[in-house]
């Protein structure tokens, strides 16, 4: 089923990493099994933010197979070395659990070649690499994640998240949401729904050199969307082309380091409750999630099938 | 119950094995006759007097405290209840099965005011998906907007909605009459079978696809038609109906109904119609 969840403060900063924390534990019934944040975070923007995992929560339900943990540290010194000889500058570093990490880092050069290089050893992935996108995910429920990687201090201006029930792939992180644009800087997706031409778009997509980490059809929107960006379309125009490009049933929305979109299929399946205002759009699976961060009475609407918005900060 | 009898002529499954018996005359046990009236007991329901009212606040409650609450309520003879807070939580006044007046102040998730019988609700707010799902008599009406699946599959009474909705509104309706005074999304009165849908602005793609019976109105654009879905003629029986129901259902002043375009469906299925007379005065 899965639940989603996003908001977009206009004009200003707030404690964006509590408020999504909220709406997702309110949508918990529709996907208990990893909860995943794109945060876009107050950062200074001097540097790239990189964040990476070397191994997988192998507690907790994982379907993944269990490693002994000295492998995640032998790992993590290979991506250090590699960064070296990538010319990359680490600024700062943080271990946030066994197997994830928080790099702040200075690169000028090209982002797909570093990921390839970096994402070439063995288990490890990068979740997301931008100037400002925070991307957290792993298994548990909203506020699981939240406490375990200290999101409630997070202030910024937008953010997506997603709580996953897993159908089409493992209960892991490499399968949760939300999915990094490889190879764009800032740029997430989160999806509820299934698509039905998976295998086709990601064959022809791979045949392109673009690069999937996952089984989970919800990483082809992120993919398919980042190679229409690569080849000069604008994020709308990329979004309004996946409504005929991806076959299935879905709603999904991405955000960008300055923008956020919402798009839902031409059935219409999937649902979506959206509240617009000119200080705050937020939006969510279901009407509770935005009541947990207004609960005074609003006016909220259904978008309609086939429709795509897009919203600046 | 079915009548059985022995088979004389062997249809294919019987050649398989399947069977020895066929079925003839109708397969439903007869459960009520209305002469008995007053043996029958409708299991759930409490007599209640409209002029006894109160207020409960649902704020603190989940769905089946705040339902639980109702029915209490109903069971001390509370006619007219008024629901505080509700605050988009699902499945809040569901089975309700005799005459009430609930007004919730304030919006409701998923699946409000399914499979009920009778009451009149008034909804200050907004509403989520499936609205009166499977509503068999009573009436409905949403100041706000409403989600998809508005009044899927329901067998009778109004439901009304002020603003607009979303996709499959009246998605295997059987009766009753959905009435909506904003646009109305894709695959609206998808696989109806009876009632009426009257939507005031636009509607989406596929209009009345696969609908086996029952009239659509709308006032704007049609997205397009689904299959099975025609055009017929607006007759001044039609327009008299719907001024009628307008009024009634306080919405659409000075709307021009003769303006509507009418939707039937074109596709005539070949036994849809051999239903008993009785059966056929409880689907209109």
């Amino acid at each position: 089923m899965c639940g989603i969840a996003g908001l977009i403060h206009r004009g200003k900063s707030s404690n964006v990493g509590t408020e999504l924390q909220q709406m997702l534990q309110a949508l918990k019934h529709r996907g208990p099994d990893s909860t995943g944040y794109a945060l876009y975070a107050e950062n200074d923007g001097q540097n790239f933010i990189m964040r990476f995992k070397v191994g997988e929560n192998v507690g907790e339900g994982s379907t993944s197979v269990n490693e002994d943990a000295s492998v995640y540290d032998q790992r993590k010194k290979v991506v250090d070395r590699m960064l070296v000889d990538l010319g990359a500058e680490i600024v700062k570093e943080d271990k946030l659990t066994p197997y994830s990490f928080r790099y702040e880092m200075k690169y000028e050069k090209d982002l797909m070649e570093f990921s390839k290089k970096i994402e070439s050893i063995e288990s490890v992935e990068i979740l997301s690499i931008g100037k400002s996108l925070e991307l957290i995910k792993d298994l548990g429920d909203a506020k699981v994640v939240s406490d375990r990687y200290e999101l409630d201090k997070v202030h910024g201006t937008h953010a997506i998240g997603h709580a996953r029930m897993a159908t089409e792939s493992g209960v892991d992180i490499k399968s949760a949401h939300p999915f990094w644009g490889y190879p764009f800087s800032d740029v997430s997706v989160v999806h509820n729904g299934q698509l039905t031409n998976y295998w086709n778009n990601r064959r022809a997509l791979e045949n392109k050199g673009m690069r999937f980490m996952s089984e989970c059809d919800s990483e082809l929107i992120a993919v398919y969307l980042a190679e229409k960006m690569r080849n000069g379309a604008t994020l709308e125009e990329g979004m309004r082309d996946s409504l005929t490009g991806l076959d299935g049933v879905f709603t999904y929305f991405v955000a960008t380091k300055d923008s956020l979109g919402m798009a839902k299929d031409t059935m219409a399946a999937k649902p979506l409750v959206l509240y617009e205002s000119d200080e705050l759009v937020a939006m969510g699976s279901e009407e509770i999630a935005i009541r947990s961060i207004l609960p005074q009475e609003i006016d909220t609407y259904d978008p309609f099938d086939g429709e795509v918005k897009v919203w600046q900060i | 119950m079915a009548n059985l009898k022995p088979s004389e002529k062997k249809t294919k499954a019987q050649s398989m094995g399947l069977h020895t018996e066929v079925l003839t005359g109708k397969t439903q046990q007869k459960f009520f006759n209305p002469d008995e009236a007053e043996n029958f007991y409708y299991f759930g329901t409490h007599d209640v007097d409209f002029n006894k009212r109160t207020e409960i606040d649902v704020k603190e409650m989940d769905c089946k405290e705040a339902n639980r609450k109702i029915d209490e309520l109903m069971s001390e003879g509370y006619g007219t209840i008024v629901v505080k807070n509700p605050q988009g939580k699902h499945s809040l006044g569901v089975g309700i099965l005799n005459k009430l007046n609930l007004i919730f102040e304030g919006s409701l998730g998923y699946f409000g005011c399914g499979s009920m019988d009778g009451p009149i609700v008034r909804i200050n707010g907004r509403v989520g998906w499936s609205c009166a799902e499977n509503m068999m008599a009573g009436k409905v009406v949403i100041e706000k907007n409403a989600g998809s699946c508005f009044g899927a599959a329901i067998r009778g009474g109004d439901l009304i909605c002020k603003g607009s909705v979303g996709a499959r509104t009246g998605i295997d309706q059987k009766g009753g009459t959905i009435i909506v005074g904003g646009d109305a999304g894709a695959f609206t009165g998808f696989m109806m079978q009876r009632g009426r849908i009257i939507i005031l602005g636009d509607v989406g793609i596929n209009l009345g696809d696969s609908m086996y019976d029952g009239t659509i109105f709308i006032g704007g654009k049609i997205g397009s038609y689904g299959s099975d879905a025609i055009e017929a003629e607006l007759t001044d029986s039609d327009i008299g109906w719907l001024k009628r129901k307008l009024k009634v259902a306080e919405i659409g002043d000075n709307f021009d109904v003769s303006k509507m375009t009418k939707v039937v469906a074109g596709k005539k299925l070949w036994n849809y119609d051999a239903l008993e007379p009785t059966e056929k005065k409880g689907a209109i």
